[in-house]
């Protein structure tokens, strides 16, 4: 779901045709945006609640599971805040909201574009693209040396899907469940978290 | 805020009262990636014809870059601590 390369697609095409003026205006300066989104959110909300993975881990939950997303979080968190410092343009409301898409690049984005425009929402696709693609292929030298929850805390919200595969590869299988825990509460945290940043 | 909380509990409650029923599930799964190519299409068209976007795709690049770092090298970090003092040893030997 989130690491479609149908959706890198659409973006691509979605460019392509943004500046070549092919597209006449009202497709481009209509508000259609903000419904299209509270679609999404229901439709997300839908794939969560409905998947038999949920119910399997809420079962074998205890609360020191709790920790790993928190971790990624306050991690997350306070990796960005310097970062934000070092630009002018950014604030660190900004930074902390491309943060807490924990690597769900489709629907943050889209979110903070709505909210905040379509310079963060840039920034916030790459940044959270870019943390997919880094999980994937540092997730054999991370868990080699800086213990076997570092993967999951790089993948952060991709942890349950797109990421899950190779980090149950070289965590091991009793990884494997923390991961889809931390994955799946990230994932429901992400609108939360980058709403309440940004308003 | 609100309308975004509202949405998702509405949606994780009818996806638990609808989990045994394959085919919604099937459908569920195409509309949110047919949603979100859309939405993705729509963020892309603007940003296309968005000189502030264009003209300044390095410094952009740059900038996603720094922050993934950030928010990568501080979650590892973090997790490692975690780790060390909470889980390791654990069902491993």
């Amino acid at each position: 779901m989130k690491g479609s390369i149908t959706i890198i697609v659409c973006f691509i095409i979605g460019i392509l045709a943004g500046s070549s003026s092919l597209l006449p205006d009202p497709i481009l300066e209509t508000d259609l945006s903000i419904y299209v989104l509270y679609a999404l959110l229901f439709l997300v909300g839908i794939g969560v609640g409905s998947d038999p993975r949920a119910w399997h881990i809420i079962r074998k939950i205890r609360l020191k599971i709790l920790l790993v997303p928190g971790s990624v979080i306050f991690g997350t968190y306070l990796g960005v805040i310097p970062c934000a410092l070092l630009f002018s343009d950014i604030t660190i409301r900004d930074a902390l909201a491309v943060g807490s898409g924990f690597g769900y690049y489709s629907l943050s984005s889209i979110i903070i574009n709505e909210l905040r425009g379509e310079v963060l929402g840039t920034i916030a696709l790459f940044s959270n693209i870019l943390r997919e693609i880094f999980t994937l292929i540092a997730t054999p030298v991370l868990a080699k040396y800086l213990g076997k929850l570092s993967p999951i805390a790089s993948g952060g919200a991709t942890s349950m899907d797109t990421t899950l595969p190779v980090i149950a590869k070289f965590t091991g299988k009793q990884y494997v469940m923390i991961a889809l825990f931390s994955g799946f509460a990230l994932t429901i945290l992400v609108p939360f978290l980058v709403t309440l940043l940004l308003s | 805020m609100f309308a975004i909380m509202l949405f998702l509990a509405s949606g994780i409650i009818l996806g638990v009262l609808v989990k045994h029923n394959k085919a919604v599930i099937k459908i569920t799964d195409n509309l949110t990636t047919w949603v979100i190519c859309l939405l993705l299409f729509s963020l892309g068209t603007s940003i296309g014809g968005n000189e502030k976007i264009t003209g300044n795709l390095s410094n952009l690049g740059m900038q996603s870059i720094v922050l993934t770092t950030g928010a990568v090298a501080g979650s590892v970090i973090v997790s490692y601590f975690v780790y060390r003092y909470f889980f390791r040893g654990e069902g491993e030997r």
